[in-house]
């Protein structure tokens, strides 16, 4: 009854959310998170692409994309805490030991 | 006719053998080695030369022998060979060369016996023959051009041979730079004369090839003419390449004796010789050839009238009397201008090697005012310069007298009037500068400092040897050229004939007189000549034996005429004002600071610079901002969905 | 799915990444995130995949939020008091999203109208036509996956352990020296 592009339409307005919450926030968690959510809005497009085809190739992928999630999620927080307890912040601007 | 002759190269092969042994085993061989080697080469090439010249009076006249060492230059048509070619003209030469040169090596063994530089100093005088003898033997004109820089480079290198005098160096830089602008000319001929010929397809050099194709050089004569003979005025020190042949004094006096007097000076002389057959086709240019020739001659007799260093008035006499050689060829007596340059090296040579004998006897002092009263004291010098003067001053049945007097008489009779007059002139001045040399160095008072009184003895053998040798060839050397009629009249001219009146078809103002037209004329002019030289010796004598004070009396009052001649006409300031100077300027203001330092430079740094600078602000991108990245990544994506947006709509 | 179900989804979706990326405190960010997360597994059980939607709730809601929040704790992170700097890129970043949604929705809305309603296979979006897949065609990738996933913990461990400021051989040192003092003769 939906059309599938209005799950499209959707999926496009939270990936745009996520990508203005990377460049927006200064806290690396918060970014984390804006990130957790561009890929959430990508699943969405996927399921909703393999719903229209009739075919499980998109849920396959989505479990996947859940997966590496996962094991990103873990080893990105790992770096995190490993940087917090040489820097004491979490603040990306004061993170730019690479600046020139 | 022509004979293939081997021999011939032996007579390059011996000084070329002296050279590579005085160069790298003359210190370790000692100096009795070096003294034998270095001038028994010499010798040996003499040797040889006579026997060739032998081998070539049996032939019939206009013959030569000839023999090729090796191919030089073989490009499509152009062959050059380094190849030899002995015939009457190049055969008068080689044997001026190598005796005269011989004894000259001779002396030198005692001259430098102090020097520790022996082996460097024969080194280079056998280069210097070797050279000399290339210049004089090459059947082409390129490898005569080889010989002639060669001669060049030796005198530079023996001319500065005490280079740890930094005025010594700069007079022999002086010499080299000053040939070169006259080789430039010389390039610059042989250039137009092989265009000449090569527009008609003819790709030779060689100067019988060349004679063979005289017709085709026609066009060009006169000026391929003035370029070879500005080469000439280069090497055989004319107006105005001249200025480096007093300066060349400094060197070793033996070395003035043979390169700058009897020898490399007298190539310019060769090479208009060897080309007559060029010069004929051009009457301007031997005109102008003249012209130079009996203004130099004058001009330089004027300067040596008051020079007090004793070489310095034989470098100016050399200069005049080149002059008369220059202008025997330029009127067209092209055996008149050899045979003087033969009776030259006899006398000029002498007198350099005597006045190398004074010096060597008075530790060398060159001012004559430092001199007087050495007759007694040394005897053979004495008398063998004497010789030598009177044979310069053209005093009859010394070897002078036929020479300079066949130039005379040659000049007014092809009917250049004015420089026979300026020629005569000349000749009074030179018997009066030559003889107040004598007189000033050898009679009167003796003004030498006391300390080398005691010092003074004559040569040793070694030395007066040569002097005596060539003292004799100064009496009798001119008497291969008689007058006509007497006993075998002119077998010089006629020994040369063949050669210098080669198939010409240009045209000439006048006819060459190599002869004298007819006895009386030619008799009177003599008569003249020879009174002119007695005046010069009597003025001579009065003002400095009978009245010795006259001579600074007379240059007092005339004070301004002095010092302008004292100081050679100021020619060598002028020079240094017109051309070194502005060299100088442009060269360290406009292409060193200006192109060097300001473009050049400028680019280098400049580039790397800008690299440095471009670097610098394009690290400003590195801000080490995460979220700076991720949002130029951003804008990639963008981008990249506004192309499939473009497709979209499309 | 019925189409007033996708709006009201849609709407709470759409409130909650805002609630993500605009609140101040850490904690509330991560409680926006996990209701959003939520809302999309629901928006997936209506499009058919089952699965998929509650392993999106339970994985990720479950664990990799409270992974999150861990974390959070753990650094004790507070709220943001400031809400300055880089103001420039702050703006030029949310006209950028802007852009970006603008074109998505170009190219999305130009494609072909499909019907959510549209038949699908049986046993579409269950347990096992899933497991059915993932094992036959996607089987390499699947193994793959397991390594990626011990390559993760691995990692993880070693980055965020406590690195010692004495090394080993010197605690060692330290310690056997302490003992071998404290022992009189």
């Amino acid at each position: 009854m939906t059309p599938i592009g209005y799950f499209m339409a959707l999926s496009a307005i939270l990936f745009a959310i996520g990508v203005a919450g990377v460049l927006v926030r200064r806290n690396v968690i918060v970014m984390f998170m804006s990130i957790e959510l561009m890929l959430n809005a990508v699943n969405l497009a996927f399921v909703a692409l393999g719903r229209s085809v009739g075919s499980m190739d998109g849920q396959v992928i989505v479990f996947f994309v859940m997966t590496v999630a996962a094991a990103e999620a873990a080893v990105g927080l790992a770096i995190i805490i490993a940087l917090f307890r040489n820097r004491e912040t979490v603040n990306v601007d004061e993170l730019n030991l690479l600046h020139w | 006719m022509t004979i293939d002759f081997p021999p011939l190269a032996l007579i390059l092969f011996f000084p070329a053998l002296g050279v590579v042994f005085n160069l790298f085993y003359g210190r370790k061989a000692g100096r009795g080695a070096v003294n034998f080697v270095g001038t028994s080469v010499i010798f040996l090439a003499f040797a040889v030369a006579l026997w060739a010249f032998a081998k070539l009076r049996m032939m019939p006249p206009g013959g030569a022998l000839a023999f090729t060492l090796w191919p030089w230059i073989s490009a499509g048509n152009f062959h050059v060979d380094i190849a030899l070619r002995f015939d009457a003209l190049s055969a008068v030469m080689t044997l001026v060369v190598s005796g005269v040169g011989a004894f000259i090596h001779l002396y030198s063994c005692g001259y430098m016996a102090h020097d520790e530089d022996y082996a460097r100093y024969f080194a280079y005088m056998n280069l210097f023959a070797l050279a000399m003898l290339v210049l004089v033997l090459a059947d082409n004109l390129l490898l005569m051009f080889v010989g002639w820089e060669g001669v060049g480079l030796c005198s530079y290198l023996l001319i500065a041979f005490w280079y740890s005098n930094s005025e010594f160096a700069y007079n022999g830089r002086k010499a080299f730079i000053t040939n070169r602008v006259g080789d430039a000319g010389f390039i610059l001929g042989i250039l137009t004369i092989v265009g000449a010929l090569a527009a008609h397809g003819v790709w030779t050099l060689s100067f019988v090839g060349m004679n063979a194709h005289a017709d085709l050089l026609q066009p060009v004569a006169v000026t391929a003419a003035l370029l070879l003979f500005l080469g000439a005025t280069g090497k055989s020190a004319q107006v105005p390449l001249y200025v480096w042949l007093p300066d060349a004094m400094v060197g070793p006096t033996p070395v003035s004796a043979l390169i700058h007097a009897a020898t490399m000076v007298t190539a310019g002389v060769y090479m208009i010789a060897r080309l007559n057959f060029l010069y004929r086709l051009g009457p301007d240019a031997m005109q102008v050839v003249a012209i130079i020739g009996a203004l130099t001659s004058f001009f330089a007799a004027t300067v040596a009238i008051v020079q007090s260093d004793i070489k310095r008035v034989l470098a100016y006499s050399t200069i005049s009397q080149i002059g008369y050689m220059v202008v025997g060829v330029g009127v067209g007596a092209f055996a008149a201008g050899i045979f003087h340059l033969m009776t030259h090296a006899f006398f000029k040579g002498l007198l350099f090697l005597c006045a190398g004998s004074i010096m060597h006897a008075l530790e060398g002092e060159q001012d004559m005012n430092r001199m007087g009263g050495l007759r007694r004291k040394l005897p053979i010098t004495y008398t063998t310069m004497l010789i030598a003067a009177l044979a310069i001053s053209g005093i009859p049945f010394f070897a002078g007298y036929f020479s300079k007097d066949l130039i005379l008489e040659s000049t007014y009779t092809s009917g250049h009037i004015w420089l026979w007059l300026l020629g005569l002139v000349t000749a009074g001045l030179t018997s009066f500068y030559m003889f107040r040399l004598i007189f000033v160095t050898f009679h009167g008072e003796s003004r030498v400092a006391s300390e080398k009184e005691h010092h003074i003895h004559e040569s040793p053998p070694v030395m007066t040897i040569p002097l005596i040798v060539l003292a004799v060839f100064s009496i009798i050397g001119g008497w291969v050229e008689l007058p006509e009629g007497m006993i075998w009249g002119g077998a010089f001219s006629r020994f040369l004939a063949p050669l210098v009146a080669g198939p010409v078809t240009g045209l000439m103002a006048r006819p060459a007189a190599m002869a004298g037209s007819n006895l009386s004329p030619s008799l009177v002019l003599s008569a003249v000549a020879t009174l002119t030289a007695i005046i010069g010796i009597g003025i001579a004598w009065i003002f400095y034996i009978q009245v010795p004070a006259l001579a600074g009396q007379f240059a007092e009052s005339m004070r301004a005429l002095y010092n302008v001649l004292r100081r050679k006409y100021y020619i060598d300031e002028l020079y240094d004002l017109i051309v070194s100077r502005p060299l100088f300027f442009i060269s360290t203001y406009v292409l060193h600071r200006g192109v060097d330092v300001m473009v050049i430079d400028g680019i280098a740094d400049g580039l790397g610079l800008r690299v440095e600078e471009s670097g610098e602000a394009v690290r400003k991108v590195e801000s080490g901002n995460v979220q700076h990245y991720a949002f130029v990544y951003l804008l990639g994506a963008l981008a990249v969905a506004a192309y499939y947006v473009y497709l979209v709509i499309r | 799915m019925p189409l007033w179900l996708f709006i009201f989804l849609g709407v709470l979706a759409i409130i909650a990444a805002f609630g993500v990326i605009l609140q101040r405190s850490p904690v509330h960010c991560l409680l926006a995130l996990a209701f959003a997360l939520v809302d999309i597994g629901a928006l997936f059980i209506g499009l058919g995949a089952v699965t998929v939607g509650f392993l999106q709730i339970i994985i990720y809601v479950g664990a990799i939020m409270i992974l999150f929040l861990f974390v959070i704790w753990l650094l004790n992170l507070q709220a943001e008091t400031d809400l300055g700097g880089h103001l420039a890129l702050k703006f030029f970043g949310a006209i950028a999203a802007a852009a970006l949604v603008a074109e998505l929705f170009v190219m999305f809305l130009s494609a072909p109208a499909t019907d959510s309603s549209r038949a699908v296979p049986t046993g579409y979006g269950s347990i096992e036509s899933l497991a059915r897949v993932l094992f036959s065609d996607y089987l390499i990738a699947f193994e793959v996956t397991s390594l990626l996933l011990l390559a993760a913990v691995v990692g993880s461990v070693a980055l965020a352990r406590r690195m010692p400021s004495v090394s080993r051989t010197e605690r060692v040192t330290n310690e056997a020296s302490k003992n071998l003092g404290s022992a009189r003769p």
